[in-house]
């Protein structure tokens, strides 16, 4: 290794920096719950072919890859030859994008004089793209909100003002909608800027060179990683509750002396509501499990992500075309990493954990006024919740906390300050965690209703209810979940439902699965659980 | 205070630092190991060392000002007493179910730091608040009685109360600490509504739960060092400096002991603002490097950044989350595992990868030659040629130049098919592009640029680091001051009596509660200047904020609000001030959005005297000269050349250097650069500039 190298090490260090900066500018000005709480958002910097060189740390494992294919997609669709300094472009078509509406991705081009370097690109969810608002209910993705395809919002420092006014008009909170479009642009402007200083400070034309020792050096620990399983086929089916009738999702997964390929056929068929997974969510989660598993350290960028490839037949749940509803991918999307884990677990035995609750336990609310004589404004309220994540060969699960989702949980008296709710319970689930020598991560109940006069209308959207997390070399399945109400009715998982006035709703986590046999648990972890009352 | 004799008393973890300041403002200092047993043993040795060696008479000093780690290592090391948390019924997990999230994305194996109360610990009863204050489940003092009874027989000897909305309405928290007091006298009370009335259950139980935790201890604690001070004759007025970087009584501090976290590297922040004040540089970037970490912090008007909660015990390479949150007002700094102990290592993409793991004191850097064979960013410094291996910080240590070398062949040098010196030049290049980057980011973060920023560098490694730091950032200009390393107990001695009350109280440009917010200012007020007069009589400024953001947002900034209460115009300037606010940090503002005000703040301060100011001049008089020279790696220049080696004793003022020069002093090591210029100033700090390669200065 020669000191050239070194330099390079240096410049992709600094790179990695500058798209954390390009990050947490979006961070800090995005008005999206999910966003800012939870950290769903993506930013990265791309080489003149549209080929991802560096993505920010933080960001959601449901971006990755993602965000990373958006990009060539913009320079097709603009065109080369069309695309000028000064520029901005914008989408949030699901099957070039993120896979759902919500998500609004701006693409930036980087010039230095005439000629195109590079791209700075970001992803965040927003609060509302119109439609029947964010929900599993609509029948077509037509109905789930305006569809912007790949267009200039800013084309040579001139703002689209036609295309702003497209989405003032088409959205609801047009001022937070536009607001977060803005900052998505001034964050990949903030890349931009520092990335020429850079490009100044160590006297490069381009990023090309550093594009090209980042990718070989990538692409080689990547390779050497996926050593650790051997080559062959590996396959696994997973049951999940759905939105109406249990879905099977299995996945085939072939490893090869290139890569990871895993074929989604023998997966249930789409569904009617808009829990439909485009592959190329499908694609992040898959990958998102391969990379946590065999290769933590490795940076996410186009050598990373090239060698982990995915297949579907047509109609099948985890490859969604259009028109498919797809508002809520996530639901499903996010049982593919313990889907594609559970087929490599067999030769992986010491890393692959249990299945976990996986899906997040969401509440979003409508509140609205319980009586006609007494009109109130409605409050839209969000919750994140997750139930406990599978045992690991060695330590246990985590108690109620998100796996594979990123998300992070809301303060309960910051939203007790936003809506007529009251969370009166919030606490650990005992006994729902999978038995085993690694006991799985605890699910939580949560008690809760509306206040002040109001009524709740909202879609349920809870998974493994029917189907609880398995566990893995001899542990028990986590509990199932549950959902009713105080007085006992009992609630559907999916679908909209109303918590009247002076009801509360109750809702128990799923846990996670346990890890090898329960009798070799170690006696103090065991008489530990009876003294903490984490089993009774 | 000018005119008086004054000590100051750092306890680190490592050393326990000790000033004596003499009427006319000069200074001596002392460094001993830290007595973890008793650290009250290293100060009273210390103080009496320092008062004999300076013939002063313990009787004759005015203050002693004490911050320490104590506080700190008591929470990460677990130490505290036997404590209970008792909470409303339905919240006994809030401090272990966190944010529910993983602070690491790509590790499965991710362990989350267990709670500082476990869960067998943690009690409920039944009474309950909405978001308003109001009432919705009432107290029961008979359930109160019995869970006392139980807290009795398990033999608790502190007990944190966080009831949920409390920061609202404190009266079940104040009832139940009454009815426990009552019957169990001995046993300590801490509240939330009390020890930190923020809104966000998590932070506030999390930091209630931590006050009643080390309660006890650093109680008897501060007893004991004003006891046995008084028994060495130094019978004046004993303070504490805290986390916000002021001081207060040892009666607040025994009362709120989670204050005291984090105090010692406040003072290194005071101290940066100090000369920044005294050089006229308003815009400063405070760089501390010691042997585990770097501690960057911003001073602005000569005013360290503050924040309202911070992290304790970070477990994770300093990764967010990853540690404890406690809600303090504290001075804002970003720490990264970079000092000279650091442990450089290859990871699988052949990246050279420095820290956060350190080779501490003991082993140490290879070079110790005490046991270590890890490569640490000291052994680079010492292959480069930036350390001279007898020349190495006050201790009797000689660096072994060999054993580093091979160190660095082992951990860096053939893993990557390097020789040593290019490995070294790869370590010494990682940890000061980590750095770099650890300012970078944190400037984005509070929306600066750094660009015009004077870096002040103190801590026996930043000097050695700080030129090139200044390079990588764009830097004009770099001090480095006299007393670099006790420079934190030297910030005790600047810091004036402050105390910041904060409380959640949530209001809308749309309907301005003017009552409320009134209120709630003259209560904060009240409370902090009650704190303050404890300490002295001095004039003092009151300076009060409040947290806004538009309507949808999750993060607040900081708006300065004018004195006098809110009329009926409230509402319209506050959102002008937040408008302006906002386009100052993001650029740009939106329009017809609601803006809301979340919580508020008012600080009360002693009046300090401005330190005299010092004109910095960058033009040499003469020029040093120094017979004796060694080879140093220069990263601008990408190789080795003839440095100068200069006594920084031997400096007159007006005497310059040109780079490439080492500047050595028994505790640290000031490297230049071959573009490197420095001009000791009249009161002994080196300023440092630099000239772009054509020579012009820059």
């Amino acid at each position: 290794m020669s000191g050239q190298e070194l330099h390079y090490q240096v410049m992709w260090n600094r790179l990695i920096s500058v798209v954390e900066e390009q990050a947490l500018t979006l961070v800090r000005t995005a008005f999206s719950t999910s966003v800012r709480e939870a950290g769903d958002l993506s930013a990265g910097v791309f080489d003149r072919a549209g080929r991802m060189v560096a993505q920010a740390v933080t960001g959601t494992p449901g971006h990755v890859n993602t965000m990373a294919a958006a990009v060539a997609h913009f320079i097709n669709d603009i065109g080369p030859e069309r695309i000028y300094p000064g520029d901005v472009y914008v989408t949030n078509d699901p099957w070039k994008g993120t896979g759902h509406l919500h998500d609004i991705t701006v693409t930036t081009p980087v010039f230095t004089g005439d000629e195109l370097i590079g791209f700075f690109a970001s992803t965040a969810h927003v609060v509302d793209v119109g439609g029947r608002g964010y929900g599993p209910d609509a029948r077509e993705v037509y109905e789930e909100g305006l569809r912007i395809p790949i267009l200039k919002w800013v084309e040579r420092g001139e703002l689209n003002h036609d295309l702003v006014t497209i989405v003032r008009q088409n959205v609801r909170e047009a001022d937070q909608v536009v607001g977060d479009i803005h900052g998505l642009a001034a964050c990949n402007e903030t890349g931009r800027r520092r990335l020429l200083a850079m490009l100044d400070e160590f006297d490069l034309p381009d990023i090309e060179a550093l594009a090209t020792f980042i990718f070989d050096r990538t692409r080689k620990a990547t390779l050497d990683a996926l050593q650790s399983v051997p080559q062959g086929t590996y396959t696994n089916t997973m049951q999940v509750d759905g939105y109406d009738e249990t879905l099977t999702l299995a996945a085939t997964i072939d490893v090869t002396d290139s890569g990871m390929h895993a074929d989604f056929t023998g997966t249930s068929p789409t569904s009617a509501f808009g829990v439909n997974v485009p592959l190329t969510y499908a694609q992040a989660y898959f990958t998102y499990g391969m990379l946590v598993a065999l290769a933590p350290e490795l940076p996410n960028n186009f050598a990373s992500l090239a060698p982990f490839t995915v297949s579907a037949p047509p109609g099948v749940i985890l490859n969604a075309e259009h028109p498919d509803p797809v508002a809520v991918r996530h639901v499903i999307g996010h049982f593919v990493t313990d889907l594609c884990l559970g087929a490599v677990a067999t030769v992986l035995p010491d890393v692959v954990p249990a299945e976990g609750a996986g899906a997040l336990w969401n509440f979003q609310a409508s509140a609205r006024s319980a009586s006609k004589t007494d009109p109130k404004p409605p409050v839209e309220l969000l919750m994140f919740n997750s139930g406990g994540t599978g045992a690991r060969p060695t330590i246990d699960g985590l108690t109620a906390t998100a796996f594979p989702s990123g998300v992070r949980t809301m303060s309960v008296e910051a939203t007790e300050q936003i809506g007529p709710i009251i969370i009166w319970r919030k606490e650990i689930r005992p006994d729902s965690g999978g038995a085993g020598r690694q006991r799985g991560g605890l699910g939580q109940t949560i008690e809760l209703g509306p206040a002040d006069g109001y009524l709740f209308e909202f879609s349920a959207m809870f998974d493994r209810i029917q189907n609880p997390a398995r566990g893995r070399s001899g542990g028990e399945p986590g509990a199932p979940g549950a959902v009713y109400l105080d007085d006992g009715t009992p609630f559907a998982g999916k679908g909209k439902q109303t918590v009247p006035a002076d009801r509360r709703l109750i809702l128990e986590l799923p846990g996670g699965g346990g890890f090898g046999d329960p009798a070799r648990r170690d006696p103090d972890a065991a008489a530990n659980d009876q003294t903490q009352g984490y089993v009774t | 205070m000018a005119g008086s004799l004054r000590i100051g008393a750092d306890v680190g973890g490592t050393f326990t630092d000790i000033v004596l300041e003499h009427h006319d403002g000069s200074f001596v200092s002392t460094k001993l190991l830290t007595t973890h047993d008793a650290p009250e043993r290293a100060i009273l040795d210390g103080i009496s060392e320092i008062a004999r060696d300076a013939q002063v008479d313990l009787a004759d000093v005015s203050q002693i000002i004490h911050g320490t780690t104590l506080a700190t290592n008591a929470l990460i090391e677990r130490s505290g007493a036997p404590t209970a948390l008792v909470t409303t019924a339905g919240f006994r997990d809030v401090i272990e179910t966190r944010t529910e999230s993983r602070f690491e994305q790509y590790d499965l194996n991710i362990v989350l730091p267990p709670p500082l109360i476990e869960r067998k610990d943690r009690h409920v009863v039944n009474e309950r608040l909405n978001a308003r204050g109001d009432v919705l489940v009432p107290f029961d003092d008979a359930e109160a009685h019995a869970l006392i009874d139980r807290l009795d027989q398990t033999g608790y000897e502190s007990v944190a109360v966080g009831f949920i909305h409390s920061y609202r309405n404190g009266e079940h928290e104040r009832r139940f600490r009454d009815l426990l007091a009552a019957a169990l006298p001995d046993v300590s009370v801490s509240i939330s509504s009390e020890v930190s009335p923020q809104m966000r259950e998590y932070e506030r139980f999390n930091t209630v739960c931590a006050n009643a935790y080390i309660r006890p201890l650093m109680a008897s604690y501060l007893v004991r060092l004003r006891d046995q001070l008084r028994a060495r004759g130094a019978s004046c007025p004993l303070y504490m400096i805290h986390s916000g970087g002021g001081l207060m009584s040892v009666e607040s501090a025994a009362a709120f002991p989670v204050r005291l976290v984090e105090s010692g590297p406040a003072g290194g922040a005071i101290f940066a603002a100090d000369l920044a004040a005294r050089y006229g540089r308003d815009r400063v970037l405070s760089f501390d490097m010691g042997g585990t970490t770097a501690k960057i912090a911003m001073v602005e008007g000569y005013t360290p950044q503050t924040a309202k909660t911070f992290e304790v015990d970070r477990t994770a390479r300093f990764k967010k989350g990853s540690g404890m949150p406690v809600s303090i007002p504290v001075i804002e700094m970003i720490e990264i595992g970079a000092g000279g102990g650091s442990i450089a290592r290859v990871d699988s993409l052949g990246q050279i990868r420095i820290g956060p793991n350190s080779a501490g004191s003991e082993p140490g850097p290879a070079a110790y030659n005490r046991g270590g064979a890890d490569a640490t960013v000291t052994d680079a410094n010492l292959e480069l040629g930036r350390l001279h291996p007898d020349t190495f910080g006050a201790t009797d240590i000689d660096l072994s130049p060999a054993l580093a070398r091979d160190a660095i062949t082992g951990s860096v040098g053939r893993p990557l098919e390097m020789d040593p010196f290019t490995a070294a030049v790869g370590i010494s290049e990682v940890v000061d592009e980590n750095m770099t980057n650890a300012a970078r980011v944190h400037a984005v973060e509070n929306g600066k640029d750094l660009t015009g920023f004077t870096m002040i560098a103190f801590g026996g490694g930043a000097p050695m680091h700080a030129s090139r730091l200044i390079d990588k950032l764009g830097l004009d200009e770099l001090i480095v001051p006299p007393g670099a390393g006790v420079g934190s107990a030297i910030g005790f001695l600047r810091a004036p009596f402050s105390y910041e009350a904060i409380r959640s109280f949530y209001t809308t440009t749309a309907d301005f509660d003017v009552d409320g917010t009134n209120q709630v200012l003259a209560e904060l007020a009240e409370e902090a200047h009650s704190f303050v007069r404890e300490g002295t009589d001095a004039e003092v400024t009151i300076d009060r904020q409040v947290a806004m953001r538009y309507k949808g947002q999750g993060w607040e900034i900081p708006v300065h609000l004018d004195a006098g209460p809110f009329d009926e115009l409230a509402a319209e300037l506050l959102a002008a001030k937040f408008t302006k606010a906002y386009e100052e940090f993001f650029g740009r503002a939106i329009d017809d959005l609601t803006i809301e005000a979340v919580s508020w703040a008012v600080r009360v301060s002693s009046v300090q005297a401005r330190p005299d100011t010092v004109e910095l001049v960058a033009e040499p008089d003469s020029m040093a000269t120094s017979s004796a020279s060694r080879s140093m790696f220069d990263p601008s220049t990408g190789a080795s050349s003839e440095a100068a080696i200069i006594h920084r004793s031997d400096l007159d003022p007006g005497q310059g250097v040109i780079g490439p020069a080492v500047i050595i002093e028994a505790q640290t090591t000031t490297v230049l650069g071959a573009h490197h210029r420095c001009r000791m100033q009249a009161d002994g700090s080196l300023f440092i500039t630099r000239i772009d390669p054509s020579g012009d200065a820059s």
